[in-house]
């Protein structure tokens, strides 16, 4: 005799609650806090935020600890909540050289007005594991100097200036949201920076290196990467004027490419650009190289088979949630599906067998 | 659930999948992109079906999920929790008692009737995109009616197998106009596709809804030689002896001894209370549930 299985709602209640006390651990250790989380756990909270598409420092620490550090996970609970929220309006376009800059390297350039500042980079860190870390220490103050208050140019306007760099077509209609919109396709340059700054940072690091190795090479300097505070405006309608209703950080990438030209044009260097929240500088130089890999049409060049030119396989494959909700849905129960190809596999194989038997005889 | 809106989305969310839906049903088998938006549970578990059941719920409907046929899988458990929860409809198991049924991989037993909907939950809406990955393309190849690929495959799985070697999700042609994805319904469930209830299909990270409206001509796409067969295991149900049921096979015992039974939980079980017994079956004892 056989009792059919059941009991799927009290497995999921069983679970989530086995889950919350995972999440917690160790009881006889403190509790984590969401303010900890956003003050020491800073570039996981900038990743959340980044690929989130939400800027908010507490709900992505919160997300986080939610998630029990899976940070994709962490992603999901931001965006499921982002979308719920009712849209005020766009932003007056962020203007980078008004940023207070904690960071500003260029590769092009030894020295430009305002200057290289390194800032609190992993870079020239040994990577050697710091076991004072284990111990609880107090850390030693950093020197201080007065941030500069002039606003810094691009050094791409000083390329400019010279005619050496193409220039950007101005455009100031209102980007497209892919988040409220279907994503059709051929895509605005605004929607590929859209959806590559909400990308996948892995996916857009390993697109970027593959240009890199040579599939669609477009050997890119890092012209500026800077990391800062910059303010952000809303125009009301009411008020006839725009008013700065907060602060974000940002990572800002320029990157300045092989050039293009021809017998009636003189050769100038593209551009590939990179914008993340908070401070992200991989994601922003991986986020350049494949815009400038994804412009190959606007700049006439050759499409040559490479997945970072091909703007529906990168722009289709960036996106972390649905990736991830995809992939593992392979986990639900597909009995139903299985069974029919099992039935189909036993009836071409009995098939087969018959005509077999039947030419042997 | 105060802080969310009934059914979770927003009414201007609703409106825009709504308009989706009438433009689906207008022509039919035609996948309309709509601005999916990113639900509270992941892309690939039915946000699709989730969406397009949100926005045509009212307070008076009755809700029944299934999943692979049953009420209890985890997952349809947790989609007809998630509609308790955001727009406290009322639920249940019995087909005939759903006003609106979302489903994923079957099609229920019970014939559907016309004052119902079915939803179905779609992974890939594009019947084309294993032929063709581009999406730019078999756009493309659907507003030319060029379905010649689609039955090149077809053709080629004879030539290989002897027979097509399609067992689920098996392509349709809706009305004679476009060929059309199912959703990994197997085989079996195609002739129902034929149906007075009003049929909608989501696909929530492909950005895509279609629809099948009442008494349209769906055909399975096959050859004059090699007509298309639904097909089923060739058992009778091990607990309520139907043998015209789609069929769960299951192991039993180290051995690997099978038994069989439907995969549509409601119909078993109210054959059961009708006094049916399969083999390995049990006379029908407890409650309707």
């Amino acid at each position: 005799m056989y009792v059919a299985v059941k009991g799927g709602e009290r497995a999921i209640d069983n679970a989530h609650a086995w889950l919350a006390e995972e999440r917690r651990g160790d009881t006889a250790i403190a509790e984590i806090s969401v303010a900890q989380i956003r003050e020491q756990l800073t570039l996981a909270v900038n990743r959340v935020m980044a690929e989130g598409s939400l800027f908010d420092p507490d709900l992505a620490a919160l997300a986080i600890k939610q998630a029990r550090g899976d940070l994709i996970e962490a992603i999901f609970l931001i965006r499921a909540y982002r979308t719920t929220l009712p849209r005020f309006g766009g932003a007056v376009p962020i203007a980078t050289d008004n940023m207070t800059c904690d960071r500003r390297v260029s590769a092009t350039f030894k020295d430009a007005p305002g200057g290289q500042i390194l800032g609190p980079t992993f870079d020239y860190t040994h990577r050697l594991l710091d076991f004072k870390l284990a111990a609880e220490g107090e850390v030693p103050d950093a020197t201080e100097v007065l941030t500069r208050q002039d606003a810094t140019p691009h050094i791409m306007d000083f390329l400019n200036r010279e005619d050496l760099v193409q220039t950007e077509p101005f455009d100031d209609t209102h980007p497209p949201d892919l988040t409220r919109a279907p994503l059709e396709l051929p895509a605005t340059r605004a929607l590929r920076l859209q959806s590559l700054a909400r990308g996948d940072e892995g996916f857009i690091l390993g697109m970027a290196y593959s240009t890199q190795r040579g599939y669609a090479r477009n050997h890119a300097f890092v012209a500026e990467l800077r990391i800062g505070i910059v303010p952000v405006e809303l125009e009301i309608p009411e008020l006839g004027f725009a008013v700065e209703i907060g602060e974000i950080q940002i990572t800002e990438c320029e990157t300045v490419n092989q050039f293009k030209g021809s017998k009636t044009e003189p050769p100038q260097f593209t551009r590939g650009y990179g914008l993340v929240f908070g401070m992200s500088e991989r994601k922003a130089i991986s986020m350049a190289l494949v815009d400038r890999a994804l412009r190959w049409k606007e700049l006439g060049e050759d499409f040559v088979g490479a997945p970072a030119q091909d703007e529906e396989f990168v722009l289709y494959h960036a996106d972390n949630i649905q990736a991830t909700g995809f992939l593992e849905h392979i986990k639900l129960p597909h009995y139903v599906d299985f069974q029919s190809e099992l039935e189909l596999i036993r009836k071409l194989r009995r098939e087969a067998a018959a005509e077999t038997q039947e030419a042997a005889q | 659930m105060s802080e969310y809106n009934f059914a979770y989305l927003d009414e201007q969310t609703k409106r825009m999948i709504r308009r989706a839906i009438l433009k689906g049903l207008a022509t039919p088998g035609y996948q309309v992109p709509f601005a999916s938006r990113e639900m509270p549970m992941p892309y690939g578990w039915g946000t699709g079906g989730v969406q397009v059941s949100a926005a045509i719920l009212t307070p008076a409907d009755t809700l029944k999920v299934i999943d692979q046929g049953a009420d209890d899988t985890t997952n349809a458990v947790s989609i007809r929790r998630f509609f308790e929860k955001t727009a406290a409809v009322s639920v249940t198991e019995a087909t005939g008692d759903a006003s609106v049924i979302q489903t994923r991989h079957r099609i229920p037993e019970e014939r559907l009737r016309e004052d119902q909907i079915i939803v179905y939950q779609v992974p890939i809406p594009e019947p084309l995109r294993f032929l063709e990955p581009s999406e730019v393309e078999t756009r493309k190849m659907h507003g030319l009616e060029e379905y010649g690929l689609m039955h090149v495959k077809l053709y080629e799985d004879i030539s290989q197998h002897g027979a097509i070697a399609t067992a689920y999700a098996y392509p349709v042609k809706v009305e004679g106009r476009y060929v059309m994805d199912p959703s990994p319904i197997p085989k079996f469930d195609n002739p129902k596709l034929e149906m007075a209830a009003i049929q909608l299909f989501g696909a929530g990270r492909e950005q895509r809804i279609y629809a099948i409206p009442p008494y349209t001509k769906v055909v399975s796409l096959d050859f004059e030689d090699h007509p298309f067969e639904p097909t089923k295991a060739d058992h009778a149900c091990d607990l309520c002896a139907a043998e015209n049921s789609y069929l769960d096979e299951l192991i039993t015992d180290d051995q690997g001894s099978r038994m069989f039974m439907c995969s549509d939980t409601d119909y078993c079980a109210s054959r059961r209370r009708q006094g049916h017994v399969g083999v390995k079956g049990t006379v029908f004892e407890g409650s309707a549930t």
